[in-house]
């Protein structure tokens, strides 16, 4: 019988192997916003979750909203990504520093 | 032993490939097979999304999210020329402290919903009747309680849009296009030469 707890830990499990790739690629940006959008899937996971589980459709109309939030952001940011690249011909995230003025 | 549910079977299944195209993600080298894996894993949570009967949204990332997102994704990756020598450096000098964050979350988390901190109403699942509309339901609420966020969530996405647009647009590259007065100006003698020569047999 699959219950709620199931669902909660596979969707800890999904975060922290986003968590864990945030802190083991240092090179590689893209890499990077991918693991933000699978931090934003966990999140995902867990609200719709909760949300069948307990009867509430607010869950889902918030897995929406962050739906085109996540949309808007990865959009941003690899917009900003191709900027860099133009510039520095690289996208590592040493390179970044320079970003501070 | 009653044999396993089928949506039991499938939960297992979807959640044991979907940790491993997560690993995948961030473990693989080659960003284009990285992006290819991260698909992966929002085609699983589709199938846990439809297990637990939220069509609507499990439509929604496949077409917004593995149509469009990811997309935009590998146009950035197959754009950017990426040395794959410079990525594969200093990748294990941070490998304990990412093992230890990853163990210390999942266990605090695995702790945390081990005591029996949820209702009974935690371990059903309750199952819609046959008649159940999931995006007439969601629709119902969305543009009743939740019209404000909406218009929000669409000015978010127009910013994002204005935004990305003016982040990269370079102006008007010389291309190919027309230019209509030079066409107006042009004259007979600019482009047409009549050469005197003698007529000769094929």
């Amino acid at each position: 019988m699959i219950t709620l707890p199931h669902y909660l830990i596979l969707s800890a499990i999904i975060f922290g192997i986003s968590l864990f790739g945030i802190v083991l690629n240092r090179k590689n940006v893209i890499v990077l916003l991918m693991c933000v959008e699978l931090m934003l899937l966990a999140v995902n996971i867990n609200f719709v979750a909760f949300a069948q589980f307990l009867g509430h459709q607010s869950g889902e109309i918030f897995v929406f909203f962050i739906l085109a939030v996540a949309a808007a952001e990865s959009a941003i940011g690899l917009a900003i990504l191709v900027l860099f690249y133009r510039q520095k011909g690289s996208i590592n995230v040493d390179d970044m520093s320079s970003l501070k003025g | 032993m009653a044999p396993l549910p089928i949506p039991d079977i499938l939960f297992v299944i979807a959640s044991v490939a979907l940790i491993t195209s997560a690993v995948l993600v961030v473990t693989i080298r080659n960003p284009v097979r990285s992006v290819l894996s991260l698909v992966l894993c929002f085609l699983f949570t589709t199938i846990l999304w439809l297990l637990l009967q939220a069509e609507f949204l499990s439509l929604v990332l496949i077409f917004v999210y593995i149509g469009a997102v990811m997309t935009l994704f590998m146009f950035v990756v197959m754009m950017m020329h990426v040395d794959k020598r410079m990525l594969s450096e200093k990748f294990v000098s941070y490998l304990p402290l990412g093992v230890g964050l990853l163990v210390v979350f999942v266990g605090l988390i695995v702790y945390a919903l081990h005591h029996h901190n949820f209702t009974k109403a935690a371990y059903v699942m309750p199952h819609f009747p046959a008649n159940y509309h999931n995006t007439e339901s969601l629709g119902a609420v969305l543009y009743t309680h939740y019209v404000l966020a909406f218009e929000m969530a669409s000015v978010i996405l127009l910013v994002a849009l204005l935004a990305a647009i003016s982040l990269v647009f370079q102006g008007r590259q010389s291309g190919k296009s027309q230019c209509v007065d030079k066409q107006i100006q042009a004259k007979k003698k600019d482009r047409l030469v009549v050469i005197d020569m003698k007529s000769e047999a094929p």
